[in-house]
Parts: structure tokens; sequence; C-alpha cells
């Protein structure tokens, strides 16, 4: 736990990940650190457990869903280029990733569009690619707890998924989801910048 | 035939040379000195080493940053402000933003267990313990890293060795013998010299230079002692100045020996796992010990685990509901020349809420030792956080979005 050096050639990967992730080495090295500090027992890999030791990730109502959107699938593990992958989604945006851009690449994962994709799942919890009222129910009452009776909730989530739905199912998808939210500076409000 | 007389001789003059400069002057509490000069040519040593390093990688771009500054830029402003709103204002899509960003600075960054690691150091200490990486730099750094392995091996391998070896012996041998004699103001002067000789020794063992300020506070008899935890060293260094009751769990092994040898002579109270679980016992007993005006002052522990000595977290109420005159002592250990810090998540401890009275204690510890002071649990180590917290951000959430129980559509 003392010593440690900082050789990003112990990284597995390192320049796929960069390239995927757009991290720079000093952030993956500072990544892969935290990776290895949390991952208590060395196993290379962290389980569901090992995040929710985190004190201030226990205590945040959505922590539960926040930990879910690192085992998509159902997986029970995750390694490093997909914690890695997770949280490039709060990667500040720069400058530089528009302009330099490859229009035949993917979109880099801290794209304003990937970015809301991160946001959508947390409320989508059956992945179907639409937020139904269940569900928005489900997502409001984790964040309130105990606090709200349940006819409150109820409107609340009626007169949310009634704003957002322009095609009438009663669901909202990801694209009404997006456009309810063009407004919003989104760049700014999930992003996370490390610093050197 | 003349090697073993060769080797005779060496041993014999090094037990002499051991007798007289170490273990007489801890009998009387004097001291010779001889730490304070060898710190001295370490400080001095490592600062020029330093200084050798830096100039040696000040053309590459080098990671500097100090202990208490975090990795990430941190948005600290209250959960009203991060959801742009005031109060009574509605649910919105994008409330769930605030809750990510703010779970998954989290994950990236913690408070809590940032303090479980051991505190980087910005200079070179001979051994690595900074992010800098080393790459040979000149050969005179390099000798001197040979030299410093060579004097750390050869010299004062052997003598710590000795020293803990004798240290840990006359303990055990010193509190067995004093705890036959029957109980008499002898008896507690005794025990009291042999606990004071064993416990210099020791720290000689480990070359340490202990520096106590405020004096006149010194814990009296009856009274409870709390200090903040880096390592079981602590105890040495608290028991050097002045002889303290130890509270803290049976241990098997080595220091179940000296645990039940230290019992013989002077009335510590240690219990079984199974019963610190029972904090009425727990609590009785210290009662029982302290309303004794004669027994020596308690020693506890209130954060109940390690933490790596750069800040003070949450103490348990349980050592402050015991009564009597209670005592802090703030300790820090300079992280230059080694780490104390002891890590231990091997067995589960559960949480408990802090009263006022241990706050304001925890406060006045952590200005006294210049420790950042933290409300976390340094249970978290080992165990969940309790709901009670989540719930306390649920309520405040709620408020914003329902007000006083009345929605802001019904107004219009």
């Amino acid at each position: 736990m003392g010593s440690r050096s900082s050789h990003a050639a112990r990284i597995p990967d390192v320049d796929s990940i960069r390239r995927e992730t757009g991290f720079s080495q000093a952030s993956l090295i500072r990544l892969y650190h935290r990776f290895q500090a949390l991952d208590r027992n060395e196993k290379g890999y962290l389980s569901r457990v090992d995040l929710q030791q985190i004190g201030a990730l226990a205590v945040n109502p959505l922590g539960d869903r926040i930990i879910d959107s690192f085992f998509p699938d159902g997986s029970l593990r995750v390694d490093f280029p997909g914690f890695v992958r997770v949280l490039a989604h709060f990667r500040p945006v720069d400058d530089e990733d528009n302009g330099n851009r490859d229009p035949k690449e993917p979109e880099p994962l801290n794209s304003r569009m990937n970015k809301l994709r991160f946001a959508f799942q947390l409320y989508d919890l059956d992945r179907d690619g639409k937020i139904s009222r269940h569900e928005m129910l489900q997502v409001l009452r984790l964040m309130v707890g105990v606090q709200v009776t349940e006819e409150q909730l109820e409107s609340i989530a009626d007169r949310t998924v009634q704003e957002a739905d322009e095609d009438g199912d009663g669901a909202v998808s990801f694209l009404e989801f997006a456009k309810s939210l063009e407004k919003m500076n989104i760049e700014q409000k999930m992003s996370i910048r490390i610093l050197k | 035939m003349d090697g073993s007389e060769l080797a005779g001789k060496i041993l014999y003059t090094w037990m002499t040379l051991v007798l007289g400069f170490i273990l007489l002057p801890s009998a009387f509490g004097v001291s010779l000195g001889i730490s304070q000069i060898y710190m001295k040519i370490l400080v001095k040593t490592l600062e020029w080493a330093t200084i050798r390093i830096e100039k040696g990688v000040s053309k590459k771009s080098v990671l500097k940053h100090s202990a208490s500054v975090g990795i990430i830029q941190r948005d600290e402003s209250p959960m009203e402000k991060g959801l742009s709103g005031l109060r009574g204002r509605d649910f919105e899509l994008s409330d769930v933003f605030y809750f990510s960003k703010k779970g998954l600075e989290a994950i990236v960054e913690d408070e809590v267990t940032q303090r479980f690691s051991s505190e980087e150091l910005v200079s070179w200490n001979l051994l690595t313990r900074t992010n800098v990486n080393f790459q040979y730099i000149s050969p005179r750094l390099t000798m001197v890293w040979v030299l410093g392995v060579l004097v750390r091996y050869c010299i004062l391998l052997p003598l710590r060795v000795t020293l803990a070896f004798i240290g840990i012996s006359l303990l055990v041998m010193g509190t067995t013998l004093v705890g036959q004699l029957p109980e008499s103001s002898l008896k507690n002067w005794l025990s009291e010299l042999v606990h004071l000789t064993c416990c210099r020794i020791c720290v000689r063992a480990l070359s340490g230079t202990i520096h106590y300020h405020n004096k006149q506070y010194k814990p009296q008899k009856g009274g409870i002692c709390v200090a903040n935890h880096t390592s079981p060293i602590d105890v040495l260094i608290l028991t050097m100045d002045g002889c303290y009751a130890m509270v803290g769990q049976v241990h098997g092994g080595l220091m179940g020996i000296i645990q039940r040898a230290m019992v013989k002579a002077c009335p510590h109270v240690w219990f079984e796992r199974s019963e610190m679980k029972d904090r009425h016992l727990v609590t009785q007993r210290l009662r029982e010990h302290i309303a004794d005006k004669k027994k020596l002052p308690i020693l506890i522990f209130p954060e109940g685990t390690c933490i790596n000595n750069t800040s003070v977290m949450m103490f348990k109420k349980g050592s402050f509901e015991i009564g009597g005159t209670i005592h802090p002592v703030a300790i820090k250990y300079n992280p230059q020349f080694g780490d104390a810090f002891w890590n231990s998540s091997k067995y589960n401890m559960k949480g408990e809420d802090a009263v006022q009275f241990a706050n304001r204690v925890k406060s006045a510890i952590a200005v006294q030792g210049g420790l950042t002071e933290l409300p976390w649990d340094g249970g978290l180590k080992r165990a969940r956080v309790k709901d009670t917290f989540k719930e306390e951000q649920q309520k405040n959430y709620s408020k914003m979005i329902v007000g006083n129980g009345s929605l802001n559509s019904e107004s219009n």
C-alpha cells in the first residue's frame, strides 16, 4: 500500500483504452491506482461489493443505480477497461475533440449524446429504450425515500412523463428525453475534471 | 578455534555496548542524544538527495502534489445550488445528473478511502513513497542509496532486532516477577519501572525521537486518556512518558503473551472479543476501574481503527459515556522517516453515532496535531455506511421538490 511507481506499462492495453476513452496517460495512471485501491482483495476486477464500500456512494440516493451502470448485461465483474469506459462518459468536453474528429470513427464516449444516454439508462431499468411511468416512479422513490406519499409521487411522475412525451405512448423514449433537455448545459453538469 | 573466539569477543563487546549505551540509560530515563544526532544526519542527507532528484527530473513532467489535494476538481456547492433551483421547485428529468455526478466523483475519489492508504510524500526518503518515477540520475545519488541500504541492513537491523528482543523479554519476565508480589505501593512502583524501562528500550529499537508538548496536561490517575490512532506503536509512544492502563481486545500469539504478562503486574482491562460487543459490560468495567483513584489512567483510542495520520475521524461515543476526566492527546508522526500506519482491515466492527462531546474532543485533537477533521466513521474501512445518512439526503431532496406537503401544480 505504501509504495507505488507510475509505470503506464503495467496497465494492460493502455493504448487501446486511451484511444477509446480519450483520457490522458496521467489520468489513466491515476484511475488505475484508484481501481487498485478499490479492488481490496487484489482480484483484478471490481465486484458490486467493492463499489458499495465507498461511503459517499452508499449515501447517494441513486447509488445502486450508478453501481448498476458498471455491470451491464447482468455481469458480476468489471475490469479496468470497463471501469474507465463508464468514467469516460464524465470526461469534460475539450474543443479539440470536436475539431479533429474523424467522422467515420464512433462518437467519443463523452459526447453530449453519450452523456445523455448514460443518464437515460439510470432511469430505464429494463433497457427497452423507453422510460415508462413505472420506471419513473421507481427512480423518484429512490431519490425521496420515505419522505413523500405515493399519491404525490404518482402525480409528479405523471406530470413529468406527460411533459416529455410527444408521441403519446405514455413513455419517454430516448429522443424525447434528449429533446426535453436540449437547453440544458449537459457538458458542464456531467463532467468531472481530473487534476494532473 | 580462533574463529569462534573472535565471534565470542565480538558478541561480548556488542552486548556491553548495548548495555552501556542503551539499557542503563533507559532504566534511568536518561537520553544520550544519539538518536537526535542520527536524525539530524538523516534529514540532511534526505534534503540533499531530494534536491538532486528534482534537478534531474525537472525537464520531464513531474507529478507534484501534496497529500491533502484531491485528484479531481470538486464543486462543493450544496444540493440546492447543484440542482439549480430554489425551494419548492418541481422535479425535473435533469435532477438525476446531480446525483450521478456526485456518485461518480465518489467513485473516482472519496475522502475516506484516501485516509486508509499511506500518505504520499513529496520528497524522497531513501525508500520509495512518492509518485515520481526514479531513473538513474547520478552516481553520487546511487552511492548514497547503496550506503543507505548497507547501514540499514547491516548495522541498524541487528541492533534493532536485539533491542526489540531484549525489550519484549524483559517486559514479560519483569511483569511476571512483579506479579508475584503482594499488592502494595512497592509493587506499583516496580511495575511502573518495568513498564517504563521496557518501553524506552523498544522505542530506541525503533530509533524514535519523541517530543512531548504541554506536559502540564499529562493525564492523572483516575482519568481517561483519548488519542488518535495510527498504529500499535502509539501505545509505546504514550507509555514512554507515563504508565497507562490499556483497553483492548485479547489477541493470540506474541501480543497475547505480552498482554497476559502485563495484566499480572498492573490492572489493564483486556476483553474477549465477544464481550466487546456488549457495550454495557465494557462501560461497567471501565467505570469500576476509574472509580478506584489509585489505578492508572485508561488509554482509549475512540476512532476504533488505525488512520493514516493525515486526519482525525469520527470518535465513538462509548469512551465519553464513562465519566471521569478526559485528557485528549494528539499524536502526529513525521512521515519523512517511516510509515507508521498499520493497515488492518481484517475483522468487522460496527459504527456508532458520535455525541457532541466526542466531536469537541476530536476537534481539539485535530487542531493540536495539525490534522484534518473528518465526520466519517473509521469503521467504513470494514463495514457499510448506515442508512440514516442516505435518508438525510433523501429528506433534503424531497423538501425541494415537494415543499411542505403541497405540490406546485396545485397553485396554478
